[in-house]
């Protein structure tokens, strides 16, 4: 049994240490928001907090998580100003389309705004760079960053 | 009361298109009980919330299909086409509620059952297909609800309005909210030709909507296929042969049995697929290595990417398919004084759609439930009675959201393979593919090889065409009725046939290749996408070599055509086509017409080294008819860009010794944030036409306007894609 914090809560699970932590917040804690899409750390779907700082849940095996938090989209909402914001610029400017990379791409953001506040474009495409989007939103989610910048401003 | 339902093919809807007009599909379906298995993750009944797909909606009134209005006021919209990003439910629900006289917020929505939806949501063809049907089911509803309202206050109908699922009678100030009058209205007859609302009154439609799936999907609580929770469901994970058509040799079965939290390993003969069953996706994929499959790889095993393009060119010469002709243009052309040929060669595409390809199924005695996300749900149930034996009305399929389309979900391979598994399991079954197995089993945009060659009159414009499509007919395997009695595939026909220019004589000829070791399949637009940079690419060497203008030179070619003419002048001016560009700078022009929607565009790109493309901006001038949510066209012309330009500068499926070569994101390159356009304007022109489509009319453009702009700034054609190949004198090492 492994002892995880997810989200502010303790949870317990019988996976081997190996496993990603991307599966055991899908599959066995049943936490969806954090997506699927690639296994290898190439497209950023999965990205979840670890610490605050966005990392890849497909190859973050379990077994090296120990006492570090982990946060999810589900956890980071809608408490967190920054997250609150984000969202309410990705509504506004209606970015998604299929949506289904969105979850990722709204963690990478929430992390990149916690760091930088007021980023440039060439900040916004270098923390965003190793998020895949594969309906093209890219311009939109650029535009919706910049948004979420001013109104926490 | 039934309208018979004509068979929606792609084919068909095209043309029909081509031929200048928009299809309407039958207009009114009975009032139906879906009779869906119950079990699924969400079912209707307590309140919805905006953009959560809800099932089984009931409602006292159900004049049709898609509308069901409960006493207590529920309003339930059941949407005809899948949303997989294209803003269709948003765009859906507009319709609807634009003629009922609701708000977009006041309701739940429901995708369609098989059988009671679109047959197919594909060929950017859903709003043309629903525009017209779907406000008449609206108007339809509300003229009853009125008249049942009325009669409640024994007053005149036309004293009657309808705003936010309230009726009201206006001399008095009177209200009754629907659901009120909803069980007196379900008992009135339903009228067959509703009065529609004059086009000037729209409150909602041609003003621009938020989607109704935003929160949800940004609040990572959209249900995707992948995200399904069926209790009781194991998680599996399927191996097929890497090389088509080969068979299972060997396996270890202990090793992968023995692996912790592995439930199961299946095996399904007919299609040479394993399958580990476990309690989660990582147990199954360790015990799919573990498993160690053995193939014998079979007749396939010799093919390369070469093989493949070797027959493509062949294709060139000898007997061919008149598709279609005008006037004798090889006559002309043999006695042209000037000629001009040039040959394209097109490689093959993969789809990969940020979500990998997923189904869940629950196959019991007395029934079958199907969830994930197609764009066939009629064949996926046909297929499931097939496997099954079971009755049409016990197998259920339970559209998902779908984490992209692309055309990939037209095929439901996985579907039939999931239901083939899950059938050897008393539990419901979700099977997830690897990326590395949803790439390299995927089912391929083709291969294509075109030749053009023109005769040419003494100012360097087109006197006679020739084009000679030399790749698979798609629709032959997919939809084989719909081939011709002469074997053409019409879906070749978009931006060939159906073009903005018109050419004094012409032959279109088609010479059927299919390619050995690949199924190949739809794509974001395989006709529109792959004809496209052909015709655009060799427009723009004419103009070159006429030493004319582009621009110019393709509206000495319009003339005729004053829709095409405004979006391409529009785009001119926009783009400041006549404007001196910064050094090192190049402009690329594209025109369209496809889907029932034309564009020009215009690319602005900058090459420091052959390897390396800058894309400043692009401008896109779009006369899509009436437009229903503004911004989600300009949403998707962006997308449809951004989609092709990865397709356009990078993508290339190629085999060696029968088996696909790139299998993740680190062999199959997306286009990143950093190397998308630095903006791109999206202007509509106003219209009121009929809708056109527009999911595919982004990504079609993508390749010619980029090409040409590559063109213009490295002095030279590119005639091959991906145009960041080696074979364009690209080194290749930014590949990966």
């Amino acid at each position: 049994m492994l002892s995880l914090n997810i989200n502010g809560q303790s949870h317990q699970v019988d996976v081997d240490p190996d496993t990603p932590l991307l599966w055991v917040l899908r599959d066995v804690l049943g936490l969806n928001a954090t997506k699927f899409g690639c296994g290898i750390a190439q497209c950023g779907a999965c990205t979840v907090h670890m610490d605050g700082r966005a990392v890849r849940a497909c190859n973050l095996p379990v077994g090296l998580i120990g006492e570090q938090h982990i946060s999810t989209l589900e956890g980071v909402a809608p408490t967190d100003p920054v997250a609150k914001a984000v969202q309410a610029a990705w509504v506004a400017l209606d970015v998604v389309q299929c949506g289904y990379c969105q979850p990722g791409q709204i963690m990478a953001a929430i992390a990149l705004l916690r760091s930088v506040p007021n980023p440039t474009d060439e900040q916004i495409d270098s923390a965003m760079s190793a998020n895949l989007c594969r309906c093209g939103t890219y311009v939109r989610i650029r535009a919706a960053i910049h948004h979420a910048a001013g109104a926490l401003a | 009361m039934t309208t018979p339902t004509p068979r929606p093919t792609m084919a068909s809807r095209r043309q029909l298109l081509g031929a200048g007009g928009a299809l309407v599909l039958a207009t009114f379906w009975p009032t139906m009980h879906h009779g869906r298995a119950q079990g699924a993750a969400r079912s209707g009944g307590t309140a919805a919330e905006q953009g959560m797909l809800v099932e089984n909606a009931q409602g006292v009134f159900a004049p049709n299909a898609y509308i069901r209005i409960a006493a207590d006021n529920r309003i339930t919209l059941i949407l005809p086409n899948v949303e997989m990003g294209q803003g269709i439910y948003t765009s859906s629900v507009m319709l609807i509620a634009e003629e009922l006289g609701i708000d977009m917020a006041q309701v739940a929505i429901e995708a369609a059952p098989p059988g009671a939806g679109a047959e197919i949501t594909g060929g950017s063809t859903s709003v043309m297909t629903e525009w017209l049907p779907l406000r008449q089911a609206g108007a339809a509803a509300r003229s009853m609800l009125v008249q049942a309202a009325a009669a409640r206050w024994q007053a005149q109908v036309a004293d009657c309005t309808t705003r936010s699922a309230t009726i009201i009678h206006v001399p008095t100030g009177r209200t009754l909210p629907f659901g009120a009058v909803a069980a007196q209205a379900a008992a009135l007859p339903v009228p067959q030709k509703p009065t529609l609302k004059d086009p000037a009154t729209y409150t909602l439609l041609g003003k621009p909507q938020h989607r109704i799936d935003s929160t949800v999907k940004v609040e990572g609580r959209a249900i995707f296929g992948m995200d399904v929770q069926v209790p009781g469901q194991k998680i599996g994970t399927v191996a097929a042969c890497p090389v088509e058509g080969g068979t299972l040799a060997s396996m270890n079965r202990a090793a992968a049995l023995a692996v912790h939290g592995v439930q199961a390993v299946l095996v399904n003969a007919p299609n040479n697929t394993v399958c580990v069953v476990a309690d989660h996706y990582w147990a199954a994929r360790k015990g799919l290595r573990a498993l160690k499959p053995q193939w014998h790889y079979g007749p396939n095993a010799h093919v390369t990417t070469q093989t493949i393009y070797d027959q493509l060119h062949d294709g060139l010469s000898g007997p061919a398919i008149v598709a279609n002709t005008k006037g004798d243009a090889p006559a002309i052309i043999a006695h042209a004084p000037t000629t001009y040929t040039a040959t394209y060669q097109q490689p093959l595409l993969a789809h990969a759609p940020m979500e990998p390809i997923n189904c869940t199924a629950h196959v019991r005695p007395d029934g079958c439930d199907i969830w994930t996300g197609t764009q066939i749900a009629d064949r996926a149930r046909d297929t499931a009675v097939e496997l099954t034996g079971l009755p049409k009305e016990k197998v259920a399929v339970h559209c998902q959201y779908i984490g992209g389309g692309f055309g990939r979900r037209l095929e439901h391979e996985y579907v039939t393979q999931c239901i083939e598994f899950a059938r050897q399991l008393p539990y419901p079954l979700k099977i997830i593919w690897s990326r590395e197995e949803d790439l390299t089993r995927d089912r391929y945009r083709p291969a294509y090889v075109d030749q053009m060659t023109a005769a040419l009159d003494d100012r360097g414009f087109i006197t006679a065409l020739t084009h000679r499509i030399v790749g698979p007919a798609v629709v032959a395997r997919w939809d084989p009725p719909e081939l011709t009695k002469d074997g053409y595939d019409e879906d070749l026909s978009v931006t060939t046939i159906i073009t903005p220019y018109t050419y004094p004589a012409y032959r279109l000829e088609f010479a059927r290749r299919e390619a050995p070791g690949v199924v190949t399949a739809w794509w974001r637009g395989v006709g529109g996408t792959r004809g496209l940079f052909v015709v655009e690419g060799f427009i723009d060497e004419l103009a070159h070599r006429a030493g004319a203008d582009p621009v110019a030179y393709r509206r000495a070619m319009l003339a005729q055509n004053p829709r095409a003419l405004a979006v391409l002048d529009k785009a001119a001016q926009l783009a400041g086509w006549n404007t001196p560009l910064p050094p090192g700078r190049a402009r690329g022009v594209a025109v369209q017409f496809a889907f029932g929607s034309y564009m020009a565009s215009i690319a602005e790109v900058e090459m420091p080294e052959p390897d390396n493309v800058i894309i400043h901006r692009v401008t896109a001038v779009v006369d899509c008819g009436r437009v229903l949510n503004p911004d989600q066209v300009v949403s998707q012309i962006e997308g449809g860009l951004i989609f092709g330009f990865s397709a356009a500068l990078y993508n290339e499926i190629t085999l060696e010794g029968g088996r696909v070569q790139q299998n993740n994101f680190n062999t199959w390159r997306i286009m990143r944030m950093n190397e998308a356009p630095r903006k791109i304007d999206v202007l509509l022109m106003p219209s009121t036409e009929d809708p056109g489509g527009i999911g595919e009319v982004g990504t079609a453009a993508a390749a010619p306007v980029l090409a040409n702009a590559m063109a213009a700034a490295q002095g030279r054609r590119y005639r091959t894609l991906p145009l960041l190949s080696p074979r364009n004198g690209a080194t290749g090492k930014e590949q990966g």
